[in-house]
């Protein structure tokens, strides 16, 4: 299992990494998404990876950790605000500025387009 | 009352935003601009009281639903937070004044924004608990790019397209790092991490030590140390100068954040990884001091020119963390407050004088000359003077302060000559910029100037500010040795953490 959990958050941070370096605004997004999936995931398991413990009741000695997934839970609620935040920015950016890239201009090609 | 006193500088701001969003706040223009200053300015009140309360009573521990520490979340004051917190409420009010004079027109909820930065702000310095220093760091952030876009412009928006998606990459990796420290320590919160990090044997002192420095790179990149500062430049000269102002503050809440965590937890007790930051931070930070002053001397117009001279602020703050000893701390934090003030100060005046410049703004070009020059030219100044570090003002003395702590460290060999050569470039740049701002005007007999006359609102923001330098040398004494004792007290590790961990109201 840890094998799996480990590949899984490091395929989705380097995918949203590629993401992020496409510098258009919407896989830039789909990026930070990846990135906050891959995050979340990673902080539940700071908790120990373990299965059929109980949360906690207060009655068996043997439980999960609460903590990480209180942790998660705020970290959820604002990688969605900050990411409802960040699109609409990225449509305001591509009606301002005429293009999606992110910094505004597209980059010159090296080969004229032949029209 | 008085006990719930250290949760106030936090609750008042959110108040705040909610009864200016409220009606009839929310259309009325000058019921907000009134709810909006008074909020300010009690909080600013608020502040002060915590700062006088904990300077006589000692560390101020407060249990949010009466959850004790390390399981609960504790807001905690020390010297250090009251002293940070009373100086972001002051630059509040400051701001909120020079807002009121116009500047909230140009871009919906400009007032609730400033409060809920202010409350973000606020609650970095407050809290005890690393895991909230994130969740303010957010709240602080999710304002600031909504204030950033006030006024609306393709400028703006092209700098905060940059802005947002660096810091949410950044948030990522403090959540990261924050996940792995958690997995090592078990704990979040400051003080009972500073006392577990000794007891780390093994591979996991390896792990906290990478969760640590990806800490670092996270504080870095919200405080412009150097190969992360290329956001700073761009996004704080196209903000709306006001809201550049307030910005003066954010970078330095990343620099308390090293404080805490590479003077505390990683300090003088963590065992194996004693000042493990120490050698990165000192070469970065005077790296940033020189890049900086390259980018004054380069900048082409006042506003990007302040926003540089934050950059060189941020690298001396940084270089006097690396020390880590209590007097450096101590003229770490005259120095920040110094910086914060004149840089705000600076961004105002910068606005003022490019609205009366006309078309040229505040490029560095022969244009039309200003309609207030013995005002404008007097404030801009002693501005210059303080920033540059020139007596009689607050620069100064912290300049000495900053190279006599210096002195004694093995380093001083390259750190001084970089100080002061930057503050000769500070010099020259600034005089060529008052030059041209002020003396190579066009001077148009025919054509009256028909910009308006700086708003007595705006006036008083600025002298405001610029007065708290006369002040800090003028009450240098005092306000030295509040200082040193909130440095003595943040060194004094053991004492935080009982104060913290057996405390609480």
């Amino acid at each position: 299992m840890e094998l799996l959990y480990a590949s899984c958050v490091g395929v989705l941070i380097s995918c949203g990494v590629f993401l992020l370096l496409r510098a258009r605004t919407f896989p830039v997004v789909l990026g930070l998404t990846m990135i906050s999936y891959a995050v979340n995931l990673f902080l539940f398991s700071s908790g120990r990876l373990t299965t059929n413990k109980a949360v906690v009741l207060g009655t068996g000695a043997d439980y999960a950790d609460p903590l990480p997934q209180a942790l998660v839970l705020t970290a959820i609620v604002i990688g969605f605000a900050m990411t409802a935040f960040v699109v609409i920015l990225a449509i305001r950016g591509r009606a301002d500025l005429g293009n999606d890239h992110v910094d505004g201009h597209l980059v010159k090609s090296k080969y004229k387009v032949r029209k | 009352m008085i006990q719930h006193l250290t949760s106030l500088p936090v609750l008042l701001p959110m108040l705040a935003a909610i009864i200016l969003l409220l009606p009839p706040c929310g259309k009325n223009l000058f019921a907000r601009r009134l709810a909006s200053s008074v909020m300010a300015i009690i909080t600013f009140v608020v502040s002060v009281l915590l700062l006088i309360t904990v300077h006589n009573e000692g560390i101020n521990v407060y249990a949010i639903g009466n959850w004790s520490a390390p399981f609960g979340i504790v807001l905690v004051a020390d010297m250090l937070s009251s002293l940070l917190v009373a100086l972001t409420s002051f630059l509040g009010v400051m701001v909120v004044l020079y807002g009121c004079a116009g500047d909230d027109e140009h871009g919906s909820f400009f007032h609730p924004l400033i409060h809920f930065l202010i409350l973000g702000v606020n609650g970095a310095f407050l809290t005890g608990d690393l895991f909230n220093v994130f969740v303010f760091f957010e709240v602080l952030l999710i304002a600031s790019y909504a204030l950033l876009m006030h006024g609306g412009g393709k400028q703006k928006t092209k700098a905060a397209l940059h802005y947002v998606i660096l810091n949410l990459v950044g948030s990522s990796a403090f959540l990261i790092g924050l996940g792995i420290l958690y997995g090592v320590l078990g704990t979040l919160n400051i003080a009972d991490m500073a006392q577990k990090i000794s007891l780390l044997t093994g591979d996991d002192v390896y792990l906290a030590k990478a969760g640590g420095l990806l800490l670092l790179v996270v504080f870095a990149l919200k405080s412009a140390l150097l190969p992360l500062h290329l956001w700073l430049p761009n996004t704080y000269s196209s903000a709306a100068p006001v809201v550049a102002a307030l910005f003066a503050i954010m970078t330095k809440v990343g620099v308390y954040a090293m404080l805490r965590v590479y003077t505390v937890m990683f300090g003088e007790q963590a065992g194996e990884l004693e000042h493990m930051a120490q050698t990165w931070l000192w070469g970065l930070a005077i790296a940033t001091i020189v890049v900086g002053a390259i980018g004054v001397l380069a900048a082409q117009d006042l506003r990007k020119i302040t926003a540089n001279l934050v950059l060189v602020s941020v690298g001396t703050l940084v270089a006097l963390v690396s020390l880590q000893n209590i007097n450096a701390t101590a003229a770490l934090l005259y120095y920040l407050v110094h910086s914060t003030l004149v840089c705000a100060a600076l961004f105002l005046l910068a606005d003022i004088i490019s609205i009366q410049r006309g078309k040229v703004g505040d490029r560095l070009v022969a244009g039309r000359v200003v309609k207030q020059p013995f005002l404008l030219g007097t404030l801009f100044i002693i501005a210059a003077l303080t920033v540059i570090g020139m007596p009689p003002f607050s620069g100064f003395v912290g300049k000495i302060w900053i190279l006599k702590t210096t002195l004694n460290s093995e380093n001083a060999m390259v750190f001084w000559p970089a100080y002061l050569i930057t503050s000769l470039v500070l010099i020259i740049a600034l005089a060529r910029a008052g030059t041209s701002l002020f003396w190579e005007g066009k001077y148009t007999g025919s054509e009256p100037n028909d910009a308006p006359n700086a708003h007595p609102l705006q006036v008083i923001a600025i002298v405001g500010l610029l007065i708290c330098s006369v002040m800090l040398v003028v009450f240098g004494g005092a306000i030295s040795e509040y200082t040193i004792k909130a440095a003595t007290q943040l060194h004094d590790i053991s004492g935080g953490i009982n104060a913290v961990l057996k405390g609480g109201v």
